[in-house]
Order: C-alpha cells, then structure tokens, then sequence
C-alpha cells in the first residue's frame, strides 16, 4: 500500500498551504515598490544598499510594471496588500490622486529622486540627422494642421532632411517614456506648428492635449515595447530607424548609437542636467505616509534613497542625472519632515 | 528479373502481370524512388531539428559558460592603516553587521585600489567588492589588525573586457592589468548561490531557481493528486452519460487555453478575490496547477484506458474490491504513462513567463524567499528580466540563466525517466 500513502502524504502537503492562506494579506515586514521601468533600476540599486547595510532586514520587493499601470496598484488601497513605493516617470495626475483619495491613500509624499532625458538616438551608420521638435511633430503627429499625416520621408516634413522614410521606434501608449515624449517634444512642436495650439491650451486644455498629443498609427511610429534593449538592436539592424528611449540607455550604448540633436541640442548629461535638452523630466517616488510607521525600514529606505541620489552616488552612475542642489535639498526635507503632497498642484 | 508463370486462377484478370515489360520497370523504378524520397523526407526532418537543437545549444553554452566564471583582482589592503572604527572583539554575531556597515568599509576599500591602480582605480572594482572584505572580516577578526591580500571581483565593464568582448578603452586597461598579473579568471560560485543583483558582477541564480523549485512543488502537490484522481473517476467509476462528455470536453479545452488566461484567472481569483500574497511562489505555483492539472487527468485517462480490462477482470475474479484493483493493478500499470503526461505538463509550468507576470512574480528581489508566501521570481522570469537590463555585462548572465533552466528541466525529466523506468511493469 506504498500509493495510498504517497497519496496521503501529498493530501497533507495540499493542506498545509490552505493553512497558509489566511495570513497571506494581514501583516507585511518587507518594503513593497511597483511603477515605472525607468525608476526601477535606481530603486534595486537602493533596495540592495538597504540589505546590504542591515543584513538582518528582508530584501524589499521592486516591480516594474509601467507608471501608468502601478498607479493603479498603488492607489488601490492602504495596508499590507498594497504597495508602499510607487516609482513614477511623470508626475502623479490629479485624476490618479482622486483614486488613491478614495481608497484611504491621502496622504502621500512626493519625493523627486533626479532628473531623466529621453533621448532620440540613432545607429552609429545612421544620417546625422538633426531635428527640432517641430519636425518631430509634424512626422508623428496623427494629424499635423487637422489632416491625417502623409508624410512618408523626412524630407516631406523638413526639406533640409534627407529623404529617407519615417520610421521611429518608442514606447507604447502605458509607458512613462511615452507620456515624456507627449508632454515635453509632441507639445512643444505642436505649439510651434499648429497657429490655434497656443489659444487653444488657455481656452480648453484637454482638446489641446488631444490634438498635440496622439501619435500616428500608421506604421511610421513603431511601438517597441517596454523593453528598451529591443529599439537598441533595431537601430543597430536598420540605420535610417530613430529610436526614443531613457538616456541611461544612450549612455551604456554609445559604441552602437549617437544620440539625435534635437533644436540643436545634443542628448548629454550637462545638456540634460542644465534643461537645455528639450526631453529631460523630473523622475519620483510616491510613498504612502500611512506605512511610515506600519512597515519597518521604510523611512531608512527614503533616507538610503536621499544619501545615494548626489552628483557622485551610486545612482548617477548607473544613469540618473542629478537634480540641481536647491531641489534635491527640498526632496530631502519632503523625507526628513514628512511633507505630505497638495493635490491642488498636480496636474490633471 | 525471371519471367513468373501466371497463376492458374479461375478470375485471372485478363490482361496478367507482366513482370519484365518497360511499363511494369518503369512503374517499379517510380515506387522504389517514391519510397527512397519519403525515407529521406524524415531524416531531413530528424536533421533539422537535431541542427535547430544544436544551434541552440551550442550558442548559448559559448554564451553562456562566460557567465559562470569571473575576472578577480588581488588588492593589498591595509586594514590597520584604514583606521577603521571597529574594535575586533566587537565583530561577533549580529553586532558584527551593523557594526561593519557603518565602519566605512567601502570607502577603505575604494581608498586601497586608488593607491594601488591610480586615479581610477576604485572604478576598476565590482560594486560589490567591499562586501567579500566585509565577509573576510567577520569570518576572522584579527585581519583588522595587519595588511591582507583579498581577491575581489572587478566591476563589469573590465570582467566583459577580460572575456574579450568590451570596449577598447577598457580592453587596454585590462590589458596592462594582466601584464602586471593581478587580474585572475575562476569559478563564479556566487552565480549560483546569490539571488538577484543591479550589477551583473553580483547576481546569482539562486534566488529564482529556489522560486521555481518552491512554485514546482506547490504545482506538483496540486495537480498531481487532483489530475489522478480525476482521472480514475473518469475512467473506473463515472458513467457514461452526457454529462461526462461534457466533463471531458471541458477537460480537453482547459489544456488548450492559452497559459495568460491563466495568469489572469490567478489574479482575478487568488490575489484579488483570496487575498493572497502578491508575487508569492504559492500563488504561482496554485495558477499553474490550474494548468497542469488538465494536460495530467487527458495523459492519466489514456494510461488507465490502456491497462488491458483482463487485468481487472483477473482481479476482480479472485475477490479484489474496486479500490483494491485501482490501487493493486491498474494505477501501478497506469503509472508509467501518467508520470510521462505529468513531467510535460510540469516541464510547460517551468518555462511559464505570462501568467506569472500577471501575479507579480517579476520583482526585483535581492534575497532568495524563505518559504511558499516569500516574493520571488522563477527561472525563466529572471531571464527575462535580465535580457532587460541596461548593463552589458548581463547577456552572458542572460545564457548561463538559460543554461541553468536547460539544466533544471534535464533534471526534472531524468528523474521522470527514472521513476517510470522503475515501475514499468510488463504483461
């Protein structure tokens, strides 16, 4: 009867884990983070910092799932089934706070970690190109001056460029990159461009994000994916593509990519660092003040972040770039004083 | 070819064979070929495949092996002369890191290779590297008080350089390195006992493969037991009606469903609805049961279907009760099949990405989990992750990952192997 009892044996097993169940969701003892792929590398880096200095403490727990899609996670609900970090490659939306307003998390803290540039790059066999945000526009937009986008070259879009075929590889519609590409590059250009954009933003700002904003899905902007070594090998396959991704990745690829200039302005730390480059954005955490206390080594955690983020840490030498003294200094009294965030300035 | 007499049969066709005409030869010569082409039709396929199963591995074994070895550095390194504020009596038990954390270790560390490899110099270690010093001093104590050697890893850009395939810069550096012989290539033992790391010099493997054993073994507790059982009802008790029908439809199209639909049901039902933890190998290893399970009741049902009904007869014969024949006769003759659906069923939820991503088993986690409700990752969520990454040195981390997957399922189906040669019972 050797089956009978392996039988028994594995009934035993099943039962143990139905033990387990009930207190998968009551207490937690680790730091839990979700949110953006751009963020998540410098959150490892300070997660293992954090193991590292306290051996004894559980190694905390970083997803990357995409700021869009870990605000959600995020804003579900306070307590030990939710996340504490929230990693954010844009700032939080008002519609997004109102969500974690209803779900207990109203008090949050805003802690800017440094600044990102998305970069525009291209193979190292690539035309030189140089563009301005307006030529961006107009070759991406899904309908530059109301009519459905029918530029095929650059040259259709700039007859300075070569006439070489659009094609850009970026990341997709949930991607915190994608927002930066709309917010900081589609609306400028738009702005340039379009002779209403101006007037519109003041008189209804929704339809000028609408507008300004929708890219074209033709098959001129290839959507790659969150996965940013992916537009690396097909700018290395195809020299005349364009890619759009974080600069971390322009810098540890230089041997295959030169940066794009973009209104004259090469992708570059001090460019970045200085605002001079038209695509660099302020990087964030969110944390939920509620589990300061509730989840130990937390606040180390902030402060571990705080240490590491200066113009010779760890993090700048894996890609992020410094923000200036006078912010990091008030980000650093955001985690000290535990300031909490006034939804009334979040954008919508 | 000699002239054969016709048979004298009464319905002799009318016109008889005739074995040596040019129309008979000819048609022979197209049947022999005919054959000759189909017989070489299925060596090109078996060729094929052997080429596809070769290329694969042997490209990410060439990869892949490189990520189990590391370039090291040996660094005289004064402890005394760092002055750091450690008493040596004080480093014991769980003091000792604490105390070492906030000693400066790293900086002593950093301040060494600058005097001995010049101004970038510190840039030339792993940033790990203080943590082995860290190590060395908590095993022994007293080495606080004079001058050792320590043989530490080099940080990745050189360790790529080392392996020949970094940039030039770095190939020089590591060029003038090995004409002073202080550079080293060994065994990377911490690759297979670390867990994840941000740099590529300091990952392990660990971490996600005791991810994926836990997650087998939640799956393996599950869906065997209930797959089996299933599978005897179906077979020795269930009637045959439109309702077992049905049943074995369902079956059928449960073990064709696309494995994220799973992953979403796991999300949807056990995180959302139970409460469960997020990212735990409990979760991951109860959402893949859901899909073994079915490949294991369709695989049991036919090994049961094909134990000869004579055996239960004899049995049955004899005085043996229903459980008696099940347990006695029919199951051990039936295991060896249900054991070989089992490892494919379990092989398919080793090498499951989607539905794990859907339950958060993608982490980054810089520990191994402790138990079933620990977060942690799986092997092939970890590769993943890894082909991911920004820094160069993690393609070769990406192979041996790879290999070390390869590795788990070789395992896995030797032993499947095993145990059904072990109760293979002939009649």
């Amino acid at each position: 009867m050797r089956l009978p009892c392996l039988f028994a044996a594995m009934f035993a097993l099943a039962a143990c884990h139905d033990q387990a169940n009930g207190g998968g969701a009551g207490v937690r003892d680790q730091i839990t983070a979700v949110g953006s792929s751009t963020v998540y590398p410098f959150t490892t880096i300070i997660a293992e910092r954090f193991v590292a200095a306290d051996p004894d403490a559980k190694a905390p727990v970083i997803e990357s799932t995409g700021t869009g899609a870990g605000m959600k996670l995020f804003c579900a609900g306070i307590g030990a089934g939710h996340p504490d970090i929230e990693n954010a490659s844009r700032r939080m939306k008002a519609s997004e706070y109102r969500e974690c307003a209803a779900h207990g998390a109203k008090a949050l803290l805003e802690v800017q970690i440094g600044i990102d540039g998305i970069a525009f790059a291209e193979s190292k066999r690539g035309p030189r190109m140089a563009l301005t945000t307006a030529d961006i526009y107009r070759a991406l937009a899904a309908r530059p001056g109301g009519r459905v986008n029918g530029a095929r070259t650059w040259r259709d879009v700039n007859p300075a460029l070569p006439a070489i075929p659009i094609q850009v590889y970026g990341p997709p519609a949930t991607s915190g990159t994608r927002d930066a590409l709309a917010e900081l590059i589609m609306t400028r250009g738009c702005d340039a461009v379009e002779p209403g954009a101006t007037a519109l933003a003041r008189r209804d700002a929704e339809a000028h994000h609408r507008t300004c904003t929708r890219i074209r899905e033709d098959g001129a902007y290839i959507d790659a994916g969150e996965n940013d070594n992916l537009i690396v090998q097909k700018l290395q396959s195809n020299p005349n593509a364009i890619g759009i991704f974080g600069y971390s990745y322009l810098e540890e690829n230089r041997h295959i990519v030169d940066g794009v200039a973009i209104n004259g302005v090469m992708p570059s730390y001090q460019a970045i660092a200085e605002d001079r480059y038209p695509g660099s954005r302020p990087l964030y955490v969110y944390v939920k003040k509620a589990h300061l206390d509730a989840i130990p080594g937390l606040r180390q955690f902030l402060i571990l972040y705080a240490d590491n983020w200066g113009q010779n840490g760890p993090l700048v030498r894996r890609g992020l770039i410094a923000s200036p003294a006078p912010i990091q200094a008030r980000a650093r009294a955001i985690i000290t004083r535990e300031t909490v965030l006034d939804p009334a300035t979040l954008p919508s | 070819m000699s002239k054969r007499p016709s048979l004298p049969v009464a319905d002799a066709p009318v016109r008889p064979t005739v074995w040596d005409s040019p129309a008979m030869a000819r048609r022979l010569r197209r049947r022999y070929a005919a054959e000759r082409r189909f017989r070489l039709l299925g060596l090109a396929a078996v060729a094929l495949s052997a080429a596809f199963l070769a290329f694969l591995l042997v490209t990410m074994v060439a990869q892949g092996i490189r990520g189990f070895t590391e370039t090291t550095i040996t660094l005289p390194i004064d402890l005394a002369a760092a002055d750091l504020p450690i008493e040596p009596a004080r480093v014991k038990g769980r003091s000792a890191d604490l105390a070492l954390a906030g000693a400066g270790l790293e900086d002593a560390v950093d301040t060494a290779a600058t005097m001995r490899f010049g101004r970038d110099g510190a840039d030339l270690l792993s940033p790990g590297a203080w943590l082995a010093v860290r190590d060395a001093i908590k095993a022994d104590p007293a080495i606080l008080r004079r001058t050792v050697t320590f043989t530490l890893p080099v940080a990745s850009p050189f360790d790529v350089a080392a392996k020949g395939e970094g940039t030039p810069d770095a190939e020089q550096v590591v060029a003038r390195l090995k004409a002073q012989g202080v550079l080293s290539t060994g065994w990377n033992w911490n690759f297979l006992t670390d867990a994840d790391a941000t740099d590529p010099t300091r990952v392990g493997i660990w971490g996600a493969a005791k991810g994926s054993l836990l997650t087998m073994l939640v799956t393996l507790a599950l869906a065997f037991p209930i797959g089996v059982l299933a599978a005897l009802y179906l077979e020795e008790y269930a009637p045959k009606n439109r309702w077992t029908d049905l049943i074995e439809v369902s079956i059928n199209n449960l073990a064709a469903v696309p494995s994220i639909i799973f992953g979403l049901l796991g999300l949807a039902v056990f995180l959302n609805t139970f409460g469960l933890p997020r990212s735990a190998p409990l979760v991951g290893g109860l959402t893949l049961a859901l899909m073994t399970m079915p490949v294991i009741v369709i695989a049991g049902r036919n090994a049961i279907k094909a134990v000869p009904p004579s055996i239960r007869d004899a049995a049955l014969a004899v005085g043996a009760s229903r459980v008696q024949v099940i347990f006695h006769h029919v199951l051990p003759l039936a295991l060896p099949g249900i054991l070989t659906g089992t490892i494919i069923g379990m092989a398919r939820a080793l090498g499951e990405t989607a539905p794990l991503l859907m339950i958060g088993m993608r982490a980054f986690i810089a520990a191994p989990p402790r138990g079933l409700t620990d977060p942690s990752t799986v092997l092939p969520v970890q590769i993943f992750l890894w082909s991911d990454q920004v820094d160069r040195g993690f393609i070769e981390k990406t192979s041996a990952a790879i290999i070390v997957l390869l590795v788990f399922l070789l395992a896995m189906n030797g032993l499947a192997i095993y145990l059904r040669n072990r109760f293979e019972t002939r009649w």
